[in-house]
């Protein structure tokens, strides 16, 4: 009876020496929202943990989800596709900082057009979204496509049916492009698709399956599925006039003439921006953090983490299809963000 | 799922029944005992005993009560905090929110209909499709299959039941959408499509989603389970019953008709009820078919909603009076469940009754 109570004591002190051990490495860094930049900020946190042994976990539940988090805060920082105004983040003490950079690219399912050979403008991609512009054999994309043999096929619209940053980035550019589709449809994470054609497809690998199964699709995805499933895109008219086909480099472009110390927050919204190489449909996803965090040794992880993500994490960035800050927005972050953040 | 315990209660009851009796005799054997040498068995060891157990039974009493209280607890939970969340968006739009078309999530106009129409006429055509087939899967395996495919073919069709729903989506997406565009929309709609009366139910664009696509894969993910349950409860019919028809000379048929089917039927609803029941609750697999375009659907081939998938696709960045709308939604299934259920409880009361016992 007796060793069974030794033994018994002995596992509950060796239960709860393990479990202080393990609290004591699990500096571990919690966020949540969104899915868009998510292979990044996993790649990041992967590097991190082998470099640091400090572990990220965070978790894509999407941008609204992440500011709900944020708020009951459970998480060190929420993230968020669409940027809170500077109004909200005064309310409840939060500040706000871009970490990635990407773009959105609309891509079709059209025989005998090769990959950036279909160009259209804003307004047509709008009204082809608007189902205003129905078949592909339409003239106004004609007239923007002379020598080309276009097809006489419905447009079939692809769009997400999950409620998605990538959504807002898209519809962001056609409110800026279109009069039409900011007075009847306007932005969100979600809209009510206009075309009477138009489908859903579960996540952006939902999107890219329809698009390259339905002959006549037209859809819009992150540009990393653009590359990985080798998908037909389109090449865009931007603020300048030029047309320009989707990289890092036109991405960069659009970010580099952003103004973002303009906004508070640095909420700048990156669609249809300056600059005769900058893709027109380019955005940055968003980071919310407490400038009096309930927990600071936590939040000083997390700044850490971004801090040498910043730093060093440029190239898994580029590999991944998106596009690091320059450095002199980060600098700017570090300088005029960061320290708002009590440590 | 009320009914599949429906089905394990009975079975519970012979079992119980069997203990009962077993028990019984036990009990009166010990009673012999006592009787016969009285002074000796009541001694204070057994009353010791006879408290310990006393204990004990009142405890384990306790403790499974609790956990059957715990299941009603959890259920009365999740209606109160579904209601709770949904409050807002019953408020505003009233019972008016039931039938109005429309969901526009910018302007925060709401509707259940189209989801509605989407979760039952998907769940419906799955039904009429596997149900006759999970009929005639049952009674191949229980009348007419030889002995050694039948334990095969069982064990096959609980593997498919096994399935989980993801994989039914993916195969809907990529393996059956290409195929159920070009090889039945476009000859269905070439053959119906000009019809009075029906034509319209195969109008529309043949891209392999919709609500016809959706009911098909749900008729696949719902078939193993009706005949899992159909089969299960083929077998035990008696087999005197069964053979004493055979023996007056009637068909396989007949006897499925006469004997089989009437001695089953409580079994039989709720397999079906069953496979109700998953086809209106299912997600992923819908999601993935049904073509999520929050419009009514026209035609058989036009994309839908349905409760379950605008859930899944939309909790992520509602906010607002979009997110106590989702919990409306949630709430609505919730009831439409229900009232299947209760539904099918009432037919098989009211068929009792009608056979007199």
């Amino acid at each position: 009876m007796n060793s069974k109570r030794n033994f018994i004591k002995s596992v509950a002190a060796a239960a709860m020496a393990t479990l202080t051990m393990g609290s004591a490495f699990a500096a571990d860094i919690t966020g949540a929202g969104a899915t868009f930049p998510f292979p990044i900020y996993a790649k990041w946190a992967e590097a991190y943990k082998a470099a640091t042994g400090n572990g990220l976990n965070y978790q894509s539940i999407g941008s609204s989800g992440g500011i709900r988090q944020i708020k009951a805060k459970t998480v060190t920082f929420g993230a968020t596709d669409a940027p809170l105004s500077g109004e909200d983040l005064d309310k409840e003490g939060l500040v706000q900082f871009p970490a990635i950079i990407g773009g959105t690219v609309p891509v079709v399912n059209l025989e005998g057009f090769k990959p950036g050979e279909l160009r259209v403008t804003g307004p047509v991609l709008a009204d082809m979204f608007l189902g205003k512009i129905a078949n592909w054999n339409d003239p106004k994309i004609a007239a923007l496509n002379p020598g080309k043999k276009l097809p006489d096929q419905t447009i079939t619209i692809v769009h997400r049916a999950d409620g998605s940053g990538t959504t807002f980035n898209f519809t962001d550019y056609l409110t800026a492009v279109s009069k039409d589709w900011s007075s009847t449809v306007g932005k969100g994470a979600a809209v009510k698709w206009p075309a009477p054609t138009s489908v859903g497809g579960k996540g952006n690998e939902g999107v890219a399956a329809n698009v390259n199964r339905v002959k006549g699709a037209l859809g819009y995805v992150e540009y990393a599925y653009v590359k990985k499933n080798n998908m037909t895109f389109m090449q865009l008219q931007n603020a300048d006039g030029k047309y320009v086909a989707p990289d890092d480099l036109t991405f960069a472009s659009a970010a580099a003439g952003a103004d973002w110390m303009s906004v508070p927050g640095m909420g700048v919204s990156m669609v249809n921006a300056k600059g005769a190489a900058s893709w027109p449909i380019s955005t940055a996803s968003f980071i919310l953090m407490y400038k009096q965090p309930s927990d600071k040794v936590a939040a000083a992880e997390a700044l850490k983490f971004f801090d040498w993500a910043f730093l060093n994490g440029k190239k898994m960035a580029t590999d991944l299809d998106y596009v690091a800050l320059p450095d002199g927005l980060t600098t700017q972050i570090r300088a005029k963000v960061w320290t708002q953040i009590q440590k | 799922m009320s009914v599949g315990s429906m089905q394990s209660a009975d079975g519970f009851l012979i079992f119980k029944k069997q203990g009962v009796s077993m028990s019984l005799e036990s009990v009166m054997n010990s009673h012999h005992q006592l009787l016969q040498e009285p002074s000796q068995m009541v001694s204070s060891d057994m009353v010791a005993i006879a408290k310990k157990q006393r204990v004990q039974d009142f405890f384990f009493h306790r403790v499974t009560q609790a956990f059957s209280l715990l299941v009603l607890v959890a259920l009365l939970g999740i209606i109160i905090s579904l209601f709770v969340n949904a409050w807002p968006t019953f408020q505003k739009f009233g019972v008016h929110f039931l039938w109005h078309v429309e969901w526009d999530i910018i302007n925060e106009d709401f509707g259940a209909a189209i989801a509605i129409v989407g979760t039952v006429a998907s769940a419906g055509i799955a039904l009429l499709i596997s149900v006759p087939l999970a009929f005639g899967v049952a009674v191949f395996l229980t009348e007419t299959c030889p002995v050694w495919l039948r334990r095969p073919l069982g064990t096959s069709i609980e593997l498919l039941a096994a399935v989980p729903s993801i994989i039914y989506g993916m195969f809907g997406l990529f393996v059956f959408a290409p195929l159920f565009a070009d090889h039945l929309q476009v000859p269905l709609q070439k053959i119906l499509g000009g019809m009075p009366l029906v034509g319209f139910l195969f109008g529309g664009a043949t891209n392999g989603m919709g609500i016809l696509a959706a009911g098909i894969v749900l008729a696949f993910m719902v078939l193993p389970f009706v005949a899992a349950v159909m089969r299960d409860v083929f077998e035990i019919t008696p087999p005197i019953l069964r053979e004493s028809a055979y023996g007056l000379g009637c068909t396989t048929w007949e006897v499925v008709r006469q004997v089989v089917l009437p001695y089953t039927q409580k079994g039989v609803v709720g397999g079906i009820m069953l496979g109700l029941g998953r086809a209106l609750g299912e997600t992923m697999a819908v999601t993935f078919v049904i073509g999520n375009a929050n419009r009514m659907p026209t035609s058989l081939f036009s994309p839908g909603t349905s409760i379950a998938s605008v859930l899944a696709n939309e909790f992520g960045e509602a906010e607002n009076l979009h997110f106590s709308t989702l919990f409306a939604l949630g709430f609505l299934l919730f009831v439409i469940t229900f009232v299947v259920l209760a539904l099918a409880k009432m037919m098989i009361l009211r068929a009792e009754k009608a056979k007199g016992n």
